[in-house]
């Protein structure tokens, strides 16, 4: 058996002090793999957690119970090397340009020179951001600025991609084309990238594996595989497949989803 | 230029012609003011002479050794203080009130503790520049985004290169506001000061001029203080505008 990139096991977050001054159990136990160079995305209800399991994955939370390992080593209070995050928000520096935020990560790693310019012509061309490559962030749209962030993480060459509903304030066909992009990313870098994402299509087109997440506290409900070629793009859209995993997604997590509205689960 | 600037601009031209019409038909007698255009015209001699020379070195230098260790301070405060809720919650209503103290009404206190050399002048110039710095550091800290402050532990960056590197790049507006009021308190700090408790400087100069009734002396060193204090200001007001046009859609 091999060993897993990511592995997370019978881990719980609490969060002390909620509105009342209660603990809030946020997720788990969570007990789940991920493996080296797969494409792995995360659904659930809102509030069930998901972006929670990334910062504890990215090492940006402690968890409370478990243990959490990349690589075989466990993560515990820092972001590890070789770990790249995209966020939802507008994670752009806006005081610089696009070439200074993309560059920002290398400098910071002290690589300079030839190799800077070499990786950052490389991001610049793959995200198509040269045209804009002195532009400030306010100059571009959200989709372009959101291109800036995956661009600014990649140049790092990360081992372990986490990506936070990177395209959540985008528009629908903007997302389309923006999972191509980041379908090309996963297959030219080999990364292994954890998405998570509150759209059960989006992770049906881009995933090799999707787990499907209880309302809060958000444990794993099931893994639902698609099968996909690594060879894709969102013209699988159109395949009789694609309805079937979205179908097979929503019947596990519309009782979830109901009870996160605080409802009761209609007859099935 | 805006409409708005136009007038503004008019108004102050207006301003000044008047009050030269108001000294050459003589409403305005000669021993209170010359008209103006008497004043930049003694300002030049008066620069050109040289007599000025030692006096202004020693203002300008004071007022930016007040205001420029003021900015370091405050900013450096500012951060300090910015995580700490339960000190800011003591401190933040000081800070709104501090602008109430008669900051002069304390100078024989300065003057016993500090003497009449620089140190007590740069000191009120600095204690009047300091708190608006940490007010707008704080403020503008307050208006970093999460996400980035996120980021910043993404890239691993200490506490330290976290503030230098991420959120006081982002306050950068903010800051210069601090900045350019820390400027104009420093001269008011450094000027009032020399008026009271000095014998040197821009501030004494005026005093001294003014009992002697040196009109020739004194208002074009009051056109100077004025002319050199807004010309900071407009310089740093212009920053402070490139940094906020670079973050809004054009």
């Amino acid at each position: 058996m091999t060993v897993a990139h990511v592995s997370l096991h019978d881990v719980t977050r609490v969060y002390a002090g909620g509105a009342l001054g209660h603990e809030v159990h946020a997720l788990g136990p969570i007990t789940l793999q991920l493996q080296k160079g797969e494409f792995f995305a995360v659904v659930g209800p809102s509030g069930c957690g998901k972006s929670t399991l990334l910062d504890l994955i990215a090492g940006l939370t402690p968890a409370t119970q478990g243990t959490i390992e990349f690589e075989g080593r466990a993560i515990k209070g820092t972001v590890p090397d070789g770990v790249g995050v995209v966020f939802q928000e507008d994670a752009c520096f806006p005081w610089l340009t696009v070439t200074g935020n993309i560059a920002f990560g290398l400098r910071e790693a002290g690589i300079g020179g030839e190799e800077l310019q070499r990786r950052l012509d490389h991001a610049l061309d793959l995200m198509g951001l040269r045209d804009f490559a002195r532009a400030y962030p306010a100059q571009l749209s959200g989709g372009m600025r959101q291109r800036v962030c995956i661009a600014r993480t990649l140049v790092l060459q990360p081992r372990l991609i986490l990506l936070d509903e990177p395209f959540g304030a985008l528009d629908q066909q903007t997302r389309l084309l923006m999972g191509d992009e980041l379908l090309r990313v996963w297959r030219d870098t080999g990364a292994t990238v954890l998405l998570i994402t509150h759209a059960l299509d989006e992770a049906a087109m881009l995933a090799d594996r999707i787990a499907v997440m209880s309302a809060r506290p958000g444990r794993v409900l099931e893994i639902v595989e698609t099968g996909w070629p690594r060879e894709r793009d969102s013209r699988i859209v159109a395949a009789p497949s694609f309805g079937e995993i979205t179908g097979r997604l929503w019947r596990s997590l519309r009782d979830e989803s109901l009870k996160a509205l605080g409802r009761s689960p209609g007859p099935s | 230029m805006t409409r708005a600037a136009y007038y503004r601009l008019a108004f102050i031209v207006a301003g000044i012609l008047l009050l030269e019409l108001l000294c050459r038909t003589g409403v305005i007698d000669r021993l209170t003011m010359q008209p103006p255009s008497e004043m930049v015209r003694d300002l030049a001699v008066l620069l050109a002479s040289g007599a000025m020379n030692a006096a202004m070195l020693k203002t300008f230098l004071n007022v930016a050794v007040a205001s420029g260790v003021a900015v370091v301070a405050g900013i450096a405060f500012g951060v300090a203080l910015h995580g700490r809720r339960a000190v800011r919650q003591v401190l933040e209503p000081l800070f709104a009130t501090y602008y109430a103290i008669p900051i002069y009404a304390f100078y024989p206190l300065l003057i016993i503790l500090f003497g009449l050399g620089d140190a007590p002048q740069i000191l009120i110039g600095f204690a009047l520049a300091v708190v608006a710095v940490i007010v707008n550091t704080l403020n503008g800290l307050d208006r970093v985004s999460r996400v980035l402050v996120k980021t910043a532990r993404v890239y691993r960056l200490g506490p330290i290169a976290t503030a230098l590197k991420i959120t006081l790049p982002s306050a950068a507006p903010y800051l210069l506001t601090g900045v350019r009021l820390a400027v104009a308190y420093a001269f008011i700090g450094v000027i009032g000061a020399e008026f009271i408790m000095s014998r040197t400087g821009i501030g004494y100069e005026i005093s001294f001029a003014y009992n002697n009734f040196d009109n020739k002396i004194m208002y074009p060193l009051i056109l100077l203080i004025l002319a050199v204090s807004i010309a900071v200001n407009a310089a740093l007001s212009q920053w402070e505008k490139i940094l906020m046009r670079r973050r809004s859609r054009s």
